[in-house]
């Protein structure tokens, strides 16, 4: 085959050398356009892995804080995950904010975790290893400080929901929230 | 490769069988390469591997036919992944894929209309190695692979059909699953057995989708035997004869690539037809209906593929003796080496097995005709007799047209016949116009 | 091989298909469809959305009464023009059941954008006994569920008649003309000005039959444009493509010519 081809070229001298470049343009484009195809064929088999609409419609959801009285708290589900919103009394308030923050383990100021001083929105999920801390029911135990207390491993929260004792590193997470209304919010 | 040595091994065999020249490639490839022969055995097959110079477009099928493996699998795989192969389930997922899946609509849609383009290829791919008598000598065991590859498929798409659990995949599944009740004795058992109950139901869909999703993979080792069976001796071309030397053939890479590319271009715009707009044409509305076990649809047709073996199974009213045919229509197949008695391959040396070749094919589309209809009055007639047709065109006529049919002259070679055709000159004793 | 072989064997292809399509039609002993226009028809139609509004009007106000769309979701409903905060309204109408609470019961609560759109009944059982034993079908995939599609729809909606002299229809059951055996057991749900459409559009049964049929189409195909759209530019790559890589392919073969 090599030399059909070697012979054929010698017998055609200098016109060949134009038509090869001829040829060789033919074939890149044409390899180009397959390679370019194929690419665009193959979005559509990595775009089926993100996430699907029904998913995607449960990405943001909103809780009515109505019913919610003073001191009560009410675990919405957000992502799958569990939010706790509570809705301090005077004291949790004062208490979250008179902590001095340079003692903290994840030193945050109450401020900067919340958008309105009287409602705590945090996701319900321990820092530690993912327990579900107890807290949010008016019997569970709320630890030393107020707050959470998670009992897989002890980790002990405040009102703020930040870390105080126990092998949690973080606090808990803030999730992105607006105030659509008054008593109304956004998650996500 | 002596040079890239490093003084460990020993200096006596320094030459693989087929290693790539030290020239081309770089030094990764040619590491590799050597402890692991990849690219110099594809670059073997594809640049050393003769293929005869005078293959028409019909050739271009068996390529089409391995692109549409790869594509339902990878579009099956993607599907796989959302899919629940579970009787409450099974239905309302395919939903979500039309609807919430990103793209669902366009995967759920290659796989649906890629069964029926792959049978269409598979069907013309068999059909040219019926009229260029690709399955003769010394390509029997190709030509037998190939059967059971065209089984596997079969038993692959009557499998996915069934899941996503609309009235007509349930019902066929039933139809279909019932006809191994006529094996004597244990038939019974044996549907019993395939369905994991006393209907179709839950065990049956979740085992169906787990043969449903091994099987390709069984066919794609089928189909490396018979790639390699087909190295073996090389292609068969429209002429029948062997090629003699480098003047009747070209190597496959650049030619045929390109050919086939380009065929694979023209292929790929009729599938879009399908996906893309005429999405209803092959789908029949019932399985747009959730399965119902209490509900039977007025008439049960299986996918097109399979309609004209559908009407050999119901040509006769015996119900062992029918799916005996049906089963039977599939395996004479695997004899036509044999059956074929001719010495000549290809039918354009054969005036009367040209002709009679494609009776078979206008044969199937009546059987399809009948398989698609309900069986009362002339279509009941019609199936009969082009059922006959069918076994009388394997068992009787062909052997009977090699035998006593005069083929014309052989031209002495592949290059010879296609120099003549160039130059329009037609010497004595030579073959027909190309 | 031969091309006349081939040319006879497109042919009785295409003779087959049409043999099918009118034996089915001729059995079933129904008059063939009414071949109405629609929007979305052919290869470059697109939804009227405005069509796609009056039919979800239709729907919601006369037929789910008795028929479910399990499959559609109220965010669905923004493909056919409607704004976050009317589907938030719209569904807010619905009561959707939820649960189990706390206490393992179920309870209702109003409906959310991420909600299906809830059917008439709880269960099949349910909506036999409202309907003397008949079951009316989900609506999600009726257009692709029935020979004819969107043309079969709007002829069943207007295809109530007195049924012809010496018919015998069974008691509980109504004459019309497109349903296979013209027994249907949907009394006619259609009647004139029966629906007061936002936009005006004066109410009559073949609009409101039209429109509701533009509306269940697209709850059966809801990408139906999106295919159209790629499927033009998919072909067009490939057109180009087949050109380029047939230039190309003469090109190399011209070595053996």
């Amino acid at each position: 085959m090599a030399d059909t081809a070697e012979s054929e070229r010698a017998s055609y001298g200098g016109s060949e050398h134009a038509g090869e470049t001829r040829r060789d343009f033919l074939v890149v484009s044409a390899g180009a356009l397959g390679i370019l195809g194929g690419l665009i064929a193959l979005w559509p088999f990595v775009d089926q892995m993100n996430p699907a609409k029904d998913v995607l419609a449960l990405a943001s959801t909103e809780v009515d804080l109505g019913p919610v009285q003073v001191g009560q708290r009410l675990t919405a589900k957000w992502r799958g995950k569990p939010v706790f919103i509570a809705h301090r009394t005077a004291k949790e308030i004062q208490e979250a904010e008179s902590v001095p923050v340079a003692s903290l383990r994840d030193p945050e100021t109450d401020a900067s975790r919340v958008k309105k001083k009287d409602w705590l929105v945090v996701i319900g999920v321990c820092t530690h290893l993912g327990c579900i801390p107890l807290g949010q029911k008016a019997d569970d135990p709320r630890g030393p400080y107020g707050g959470w207390f998670c009992p897989c491993h002890g980790s002990i929260y405040d009102t703020s929901a930040r870390i105080r004792q126990g092998p949690a590193p973080l606090n808990l997470f803030v999730p992105p929230y607006e105030f659509t209304k008054p008593t109304l919010i956004k998650i996500g | 490769m002596a040079a890239t040595h490093h003084g460990n091994q020993p200096a006596a065999d320094t030459s693989p069988p087929a290693s790539l020249p030290a020239g081309g490639h770089n030094r990764i490839i040619r590491w590799i390469d050597y402890r692991l022969p990849f690219v110099s055995f594809i670059e073997h097959e594809t640049t050393a591997y003769p293929t005869p110079k005078n293959l028409n477009y019909w050739w271009n099928f068996g390529s089409l036919a391995g692109i549409m493996l790869i594509i339902m699998i990878i579009s099956g795989i993607v599907l796989a992944m959302h899919y629940v192969p579970s009787g409450d389930h099974a239905f309302n997922s395919v939903e979500d894929i039309r609807r919430d899946v990103n793209f669902g609509w366009l995967l759920r849609n290659i796989h649906a209309s890629g069964a029926s383009m792959f049978f269409i290829v598979v069907y013309i791919h068999l059909f040219r190695g019926l009229y260029y008598g690709s399955y003769k000598y010394p390509r029997e065991l190709l030509w037998m692979l190939g059967v059971v590859i065209l089984l596997l498929m079969m038993a692959t798409a009557f499998m996915g059909y069934v899941l996503p659990w609309g009235q007509m995949s349930y019902w066929g599944a039933t139809v279909i699953t019932n006809l191994f009740s006529a094996i004597p004795w244990i038939g019974q058992y044996i549907v019993t057995w395939l369905w994991g109950g006393f209907t179709v139901g839950d065990p049956t869909l979740n085992r169906f989708f787990a043969l449903h999703y091994l099987l390709p993979f069984v066919i794609v080792a089928v189909v490396g035997l018979h790639l390699i069976a087909l190295h073996r001796h090389g292609s068969n071309n429209p002429l029948g004869i062997e090629h003699r030397g480098p003047q009747d053939t070209v190597p496959f890479h650049p030619y045929y690539t390109v050919k086939d590319l380009f065929g694979l271009c023209i292929f790929l715009l009729i599938y879009s037809v399908f996906i893309f707009y005429a999405t209803d044409f092959l789908m029949n509305p019932d399985n747009s209906i959730p399965a119902n076990p209490m509900v039977t649809p007025p008439h049960i047709v299986p996918e097109w593929y399979f309609l004209p073996f559908y009407a050999i199974l119901r040509s006769v009213p015996n119900k062992l003796f029918g799916v005996t045919l049906m089963f039977s229509s599939i395996l004479v197949l695997f004899f036509l080496p044999w059956l074929d008695t001719s010495p000549v391959r290809s039918a354009r040396f054969r005036p009367w097995y040209r002709v009679i070749c494609w009776l078979l094919p206008l044969d199937l589309i009546a059987l399809g005709w009948v398989g698609a209809n309900p069986p009362a009055g002339v279509v009941v007639t019609i199936g009969q007799f082009a059922t006959a047709y069918y076994f009388l065109h394997f068992l009787v006529l062909i052997p009977l047209i090699g035998k006593f049919e005069r083929p014309k002259p052989l031209p002495m070679s592949i290059g010879e016949a296609v120099l003549q055709a160039g130059s329009h000159l037609v010497p004595s004793g030579s073959t027909e116009r190309r | 091989m031969p091309r006349f072989g081939f040319a006879a064997l497109c042919a009785a292809l295409l003779l087959c298909g049409a043999a099918v399509g009118t034996a089915q039609a001729e059995e079933s002993g129904t008059p063939p469809l009414p071949n109405e226009q629609w929007s979305f028809g052919g290869v470059f139609g697109t939804y009227n959305r405005a069509a796609l509004q009056r039919g979800f009007q239709v729907y919601k106000e006369v037929c789910s009464a008795c028929h479910p769309v399990k499959h559609l979701y109220f965010r669905n409903l923004t493909e056919i023009g409607y704004t976050a905060d009317q589907i938030k309204g719209i569904a807010a109408q619905y009561q959707v059941v939820d649960g189990p609470n706390d206490q393992g019961n179920m309870f209702k609560r109003p409906g959310r954008p991420s909600d299906h759109i809830p059917g008439p009944f709880p269960n099949d059982e349910a909506a036999r006994t409202a309907n003397n034993g008949g079951l009316p079908p989900d609506l999600s995939l009726i257009v692709n569920a029935r020979e004819g599609g969107p043309d079969y729809v709007y002829a069943i909606l207007t295809g109530f008649t007195e049924p012809p002299k010496g018919f015998h229809l069974t008691p509980g059951t109504y004459y019309n003309e497109y349903f296979p055996g013209h027994q249907i057991k949907m009394p006619p749900p259609l009647s004139p000005n029966q629906v007061k459409f936002a936009d005006g559009t004066p109410a009559t049964v073949p609009q409101m039959a039209h429109d509701v049929a533009a509306f269940l189409t697209w709850a059966s195909k809801p990408n139906l444009e999106a295919q159209h759209r790629i499927g033009f530019k998919v072909m067009l790559f490939l057109i180009i493509a087949a050109g380029v890589f047939y230039a190309a392919k003469r090109r190399i073969w011209s070595r053996v010519h």
